[in-house]
């Protein structure tokens, strides 16, 4: 069965291409990715989100089982609606989902989780729950829209009441606060800035239009691919994996060790993995003609790995990727592609950040 | 359905081929092979001079999605290719049948030509995907 979202019908409007995305109809492209592409890069583009799944935590022992079910730990969350990024682990340290996570208070908060991964999702949260006081549950009722790019939050904002411009009134990034009908959120999976926006089904096609009627460029998933990519945002299901901790997929910053006595899932395999754990994920660039593909063999002075995600850059006008390979101080590797090897430069997995190059 | 011109001729593999007339044809991708590839980001030619025959893989078109052979349709000499390519190869997108030509070679046996698929042919070959 194909799954919709409230918005298909806008997508259609404005001369979609639509694709299964995990049993998901949702647009690749309105024309063209890679114009898309610079829009969010230049001055405003939208995409609908409204597949993923949002999950609330609330119970007196919503902290408590979130510190045990994250390798992230929310008791660095002190501040009103601060949102942290995390991986959720099985036992043998590999990454079910990475997820965000906003915080409102000990007992209140929300989740935002993939949506190729929702129904494994919903179980094991509903596994690890047991023993804590909390209730978990979905919000499908909100449609999402993400809004990026360096106009994108005045754009937005000409849809604001008062009230909601107050709410957002210099909020930092990661942020996310319910002002009237709307969630909103300084999050996105662009590397630009730009908010993340949470609507009643009901009135997400007249945001959606009034968005349009704003300037904001509708963009599809081919866009959302490229922007990540080269932002150095991890794919789940591509990336990184149930088999992949979150060591090798450029996700070290994300696990919080200390204090040594918190338990979550995954830790005690994950401290073995940390003495040992061998793989790592990194950039790689090539300027000459040709695009890096996932699934392609890389070759470094310690040995074989595989290209995880690649892409053309639009931004850069180069190919870039990300390779899992074994821990290398290597500044080169080679790239198997068409039948030759192809010498490439190794680099930390970020390519661009708000518009600019970080090369 | 994307549009298929009368007047050209094509092969399976979604190549159109235009008479130049002095047994010179134009050769490019079809309307509905760049619609599957998507943004084109490199075109990579043939060199001119080139003798190539009707089958090789004689040049690749790459987009954001996926690298694609491009087959000769016909057998010959490459005479020129489309150097715009090089800067603009979004030019394949957005007109497939005009300014995104490929290269153009000199047949080596016209009769090749009158082998390849009338556009109802090709129409008839995409329904079937």
């Amino acid at each position: 069965m194909t799954n919709t979202t409230v918005l298909h019908a806008k997508h259609l409007e404005s001369g979609a291409k639509m694709v299964d995305f995990h049993g998901w109809e949702m647009p690749i492209n309105y024309g063209s990715q890679i114009e898309e592409h610079h829009a969010v890069r230049q001055d405003a583009g939208m995409f609908d989100v409204s597949h993923m799944t949002i999950v609330d935590v609330k119970g007196p022992h919503a902290k408590d089982y979130l510190r045990y079910l994250l390798s992230n730990d929310v008791a660095k969350l002190s501040q009103v609606g601060k949102a942290l990024y995390s991986g959720m682990l099985n036992e043998t340290g590999g990454v079910v989902d990475d997820l965000i996570v906003y915080h409102f208070d000990a007992t209140n908060y929300r989740l935002v989780v993939n949506s190729a991964t929702r129904e494994k999702d919903m179980n094991w949260l509903n596994s690890k729950a047991e023993g804590f006081d909390v209730t978990i549950t979905e919000r499908p009722e909100f449609a999402m829209i993400a809004v990026q790019g360096p106009n994108s939050k005045t754009k937005a904002a000409t849809l604001f009441s008062a009230a909601q411009k107050e709410a957002v009134e210099g909020m930092k990034p990661f942020f996310g606060v319910q002002a009237e009908d709307l969630f909103i959120a300084t999050t996105g999976y662009t590397g630009e800035t730009g908010y993340e926006i949470m609507v009643p089904e009901a009135q997400a096609a007249e945001f959606w239009q009034q968005l349009l009627d704003a300037g904001v460029t509708p963009c599809g998933l081919g866009a959302r691919d490229t922007l990540r990519l080269e932002a150095g945002m991890n794919l789940y299901g591509q990336d990184m994996d149930e088999t992949i901790s979150p060591l090798s997929a450029n996700m070290g910053w994300t696990v919080t060790w200390e204090p040594s006595e918190r338990d979550f899932v995954g830790r005690d395999a994950l401290e073995e993995l940390n003495r040992s754990v061998t793989d790592k994920l990194v950039g790689l660039v090539m300027t000459e003609k040709g695009v890096l593909r996932a699934g392609q063999k890389v070759r470094v002075g310690e040995g074989e790995g595989v290209i995880t995600s690649g892409t053309f850059s639009p931004t850069l006008g180069h190919s870039i990727a990300m390779a899992r390979v074994p821990a290398t101080k290597d500044l080169t590797a080679e790239v198997e592609m068409r039948k030759k090897w192809v010498t490439v430069n190794v680099v930390k997995p970020s390519f661009v950040r708000n518009g600019k190059s970080v090369l | 359905m994307s549009n298929i011109p009368k007047e050209l001729r094509y092969a399976s593999t979604h190549e159109w081929v235009r008479p130049e007339g002095d047994g010179v044809f134009t050769v490019g991708i079809t309307e509905h092979a760049q619609e599957l590839l998507g943004d084109m980001v490199f075109v990579e030619l043939p060199d001119v001079g080139d003798e190539i025959a009707a089958g090789d893989d004689v040049a690749v078109a790459e987009s954001v999605k996926a690298a694609s052979d491009v087959y000769a349709p016909i057998s010959g000499e490459v005479l020129e290719v489309n150097e715009e390519l090089e800067d603009s190869p979004e030019l394949v997108n957005s007109d497939a049948f005009g300014d995104g030509w490929l290269f153009k070679v000199k047949a080596e046996d016209e009769s090749e030509v009158e082998a390849l698929l009338d556009a109802e042919g090709y129409g008839a070959s995409i329904e079937e995907e």
